[in-house]
């Protein structure tokens, strides 16, 4: 069992330099909306990910890059403590929202993934309308009349390029829509709580290329409006989508930098080779 | 490595068909067999006294089993009303909270044990429970006989269900920040309703032809149910009963009674097929 690190709340042990993902935000003038600091996590006995230091640029999109199996999801999951959902899945050290440290086991977990939003790599419409698949956040965080959750609903599904698909469909059942639109529909239930972070595991992988394109448009356009991370095998999903880019290996942080720096200019030998298709 | 002649193995695959083929058979005309003969000789009973008029003596025309058949309803609806929300509540903890707790597994292990149980020692223990405190045979005793051995049945059904509800489904309701039990009560138990209704259906379809347990503890009766309290009429004891006796119109109200059983799980077992189906398309 390895050592229980008590950070301080910033995540940087006394008069450490502050990580490279941080100087870099700081010289673009860019402000972090999270950062993690000295992040480790474990399935049980096995540690999936080591002392993962980065930030996510506020209403920029963030990309995660990295062969199967190098911590990327594992990374992620942690933004909206998710993985507390299984007992034997632990993280430790430092994830600051706006400062804050939602691995304080005091944070309200309920608030924290209204603030942050996860889209999952399959579809998964919930058992009901596609109206009430969108009305379902709303209903758990606001105390709304009827007409003010209907105008909602409306508002998330047209943000999500939806609305003029489906607007006659509300009363069908989620699950009745096409692959792609399934997963729009779970990024209008996802924005209609007005979260600030939006996580994205893989959102594409199972979407044919249309419906990829379509959400990849989405994207662009809802970076105005939020933060964005999207984990993604794809490396050319993540060029086309993406402002920043991490790469992960075997769950460290190999590298981080703009997306453009990472594609053309690495500066680790490993980056290159993943980024040039010579493994993963 | 020598081949064998495909002679062989043709051969060998055509008789393991026709026996597989054979025992299907013979299990299919079993069913049948039964069923005819039940629907044949019940058919005959069934007339408008049957279901209306209560028992008389023998050899007195135009006796009936009616009270029988409202006191199997009501012990039925009883048990159900009692096993139900107990056995789904149990089956929720073991599929969706306590998975890996021990006191999962061992109750997990007691209900197979339950479920497997000869229902007439499930009696024994109703009988030995309230029967013998409460110095008399009665509905209530039967209800709750009917109610432990429907409990497994329910809670294992409840298990299985909740299990086949994709882990996708609960994380996706989780990070809109729902609560766990609303993800359960909202989610999971929408995603399984039609598997849920399929459990409590195959339930009350094990329950309604019980003979056993109801044997000594709700006994039976030729009147009306008036309480619960009191020895209580129901058609397997009537089955049991009018069987046994000497009389040729007692031993077919007997086969009516059975009949009535037989299409009564019937159609329940249809019902459980239509509910899944509808959940399928």
């Amino acid at each position: 069992m390895p050592m229980v690190q008590k950070l301080p709340e910033t995540g940087l042990i006394s008069d450490e330099q502050p990580p490279f993902s941080e100087v870099l935000l700081t010289d673009l003038g860019l402000h972090a909306k999270l950062s993690t600091r000295h992040l480790n996590f474990y399935y049980g006995e096995h540690q999936a990910l080591f002392d993962n230091n980065l930030d996510i640029a506020e209403h920029q999109v963030t990309a995660i890059i990295g062969p199967s199996g190098c911590g990327k999801s594992t990374h992620i999951r942690v933004y909206n403590r998710i993985y507390e959902l299984y007992r034997d899945q632990r993280a430790e050290g430092v994830v600051l929202l706006d400062g804050r440290n939602i691995l304080d086991p005091g944070y309200d977990v309920m608030e924290l993934r209204r603030r942050v939003g996860m889209i999952f790599q399959k579809p998964t419409p919930f058992p009901m309308s596609v109206f009430d698949n969108v009305a379902y956040g709303l209903k758990l965080h606001y105390k709304l009349s009827r007409s003010e959750i209907a105008d909602r609903v409306e508002l998330a599904l047209k943000k999500a390029a939806l609305w003029d698909e489906i607007k006659d469909f509300l009363r069908r059942p989620g699950t009745s829509l096409s692959g792609g639109q399934q997963q729009r529909l779970c990024i209008a239930r996802t924005i209609v709580v007005e979260p600030e972070l939006l996580l994205m595991d893989e959102p594409c992988s199972a979407i044919d290329p249309i419906g990829t394109a379509k959400i990849e448009e989405l994207i662009n356009e809802l970076k105005a409006s939020y933060t964005i991370v999207i984990v993604t095998h794809n490396m050319q999903q993540a060029a086309r989508v993406s402002d920043f880019t991490a790469f992960f290996f075997e769950g460290r942080i190999i590298e981080f930098g703009t997306t453009r720096q990472i594609f053309t200019t690495p500066r680790n030998k490993k980056t290159e080779a993943y980024i040039t298709g010579r493994f993963g | 490595m020598k081949t064998r002649p495909p002679w062989g193995r043709k051969l060998l695959n055509l008789s393991v068909c026709l026996w597989a083929g054979i025992s299907a058979s013979l299990g299919l005309v079993a069913l049948f067999w039964i069923i005819t003969t039940v629907v044949i000789k019940g058919f005959r009973a069934f007339d408008f006294h049957f279901f209306t008029a209560l028992p008389t003596p023998p050899g007195v025309p135009g006796g009936g089993v009616a009270n029988a058949i409202l006191g199997t309803a009501v012990l039925t609806a009883l048990a159900t009303l009692a096993a139900v929300p107990i056995g789904m509540l149990a089956g929720i903890f073991l599929g969706e909270f306590g998975q890996d707790a021990k006191i999962a597994d061992f109750s997990r292990f007691a209900a197979n044990v339950l479920m497997g149980m000869p229902s007439i020692i499930i009696g024994v223990f109703a009988y030995g429970l309230l029967v013998v405190p409460m110095g008399s045979f009665s509905g209530y005793a039967g209800a709750f006989a009917l109610a432990v051995i429907m409990l497994p049945v329910v809670s294992r059904t409840t298990e299985d269900m909740v299990r086949l509800v994709p882990n996708t489904l609960r994380e996706s309701a989780l990070a809109l920040g729902a609560p766990r039990w609303r993800v359960t009560l909202g989610i999971v138990f929408r995603a399984a309703k039609s598997g849920l209704l399929t459990g409590v259906l195959l339930a009350v379809a094990r329950v309604s032809g019980e003979t056993a347990p109801l044997l000594f503890i709700a006994l039976n009766s030729p009147y009306w149910l008036t309480s619960l309290a009191k020895p209580t009429p129901n058609l397997t004891v009537t089955i049991f009963d009018y069987a046994m006796s000497p009389y040729a119109d007692w031993q077919q109200k007997a086969w009516g009674a059975s009949l009535l059983i037989t299409l009564g799980i019937l159609a329940v077992t249809v019902m459980t097929r239509w509910t899944l189906r509808e959940k399928k398309s």
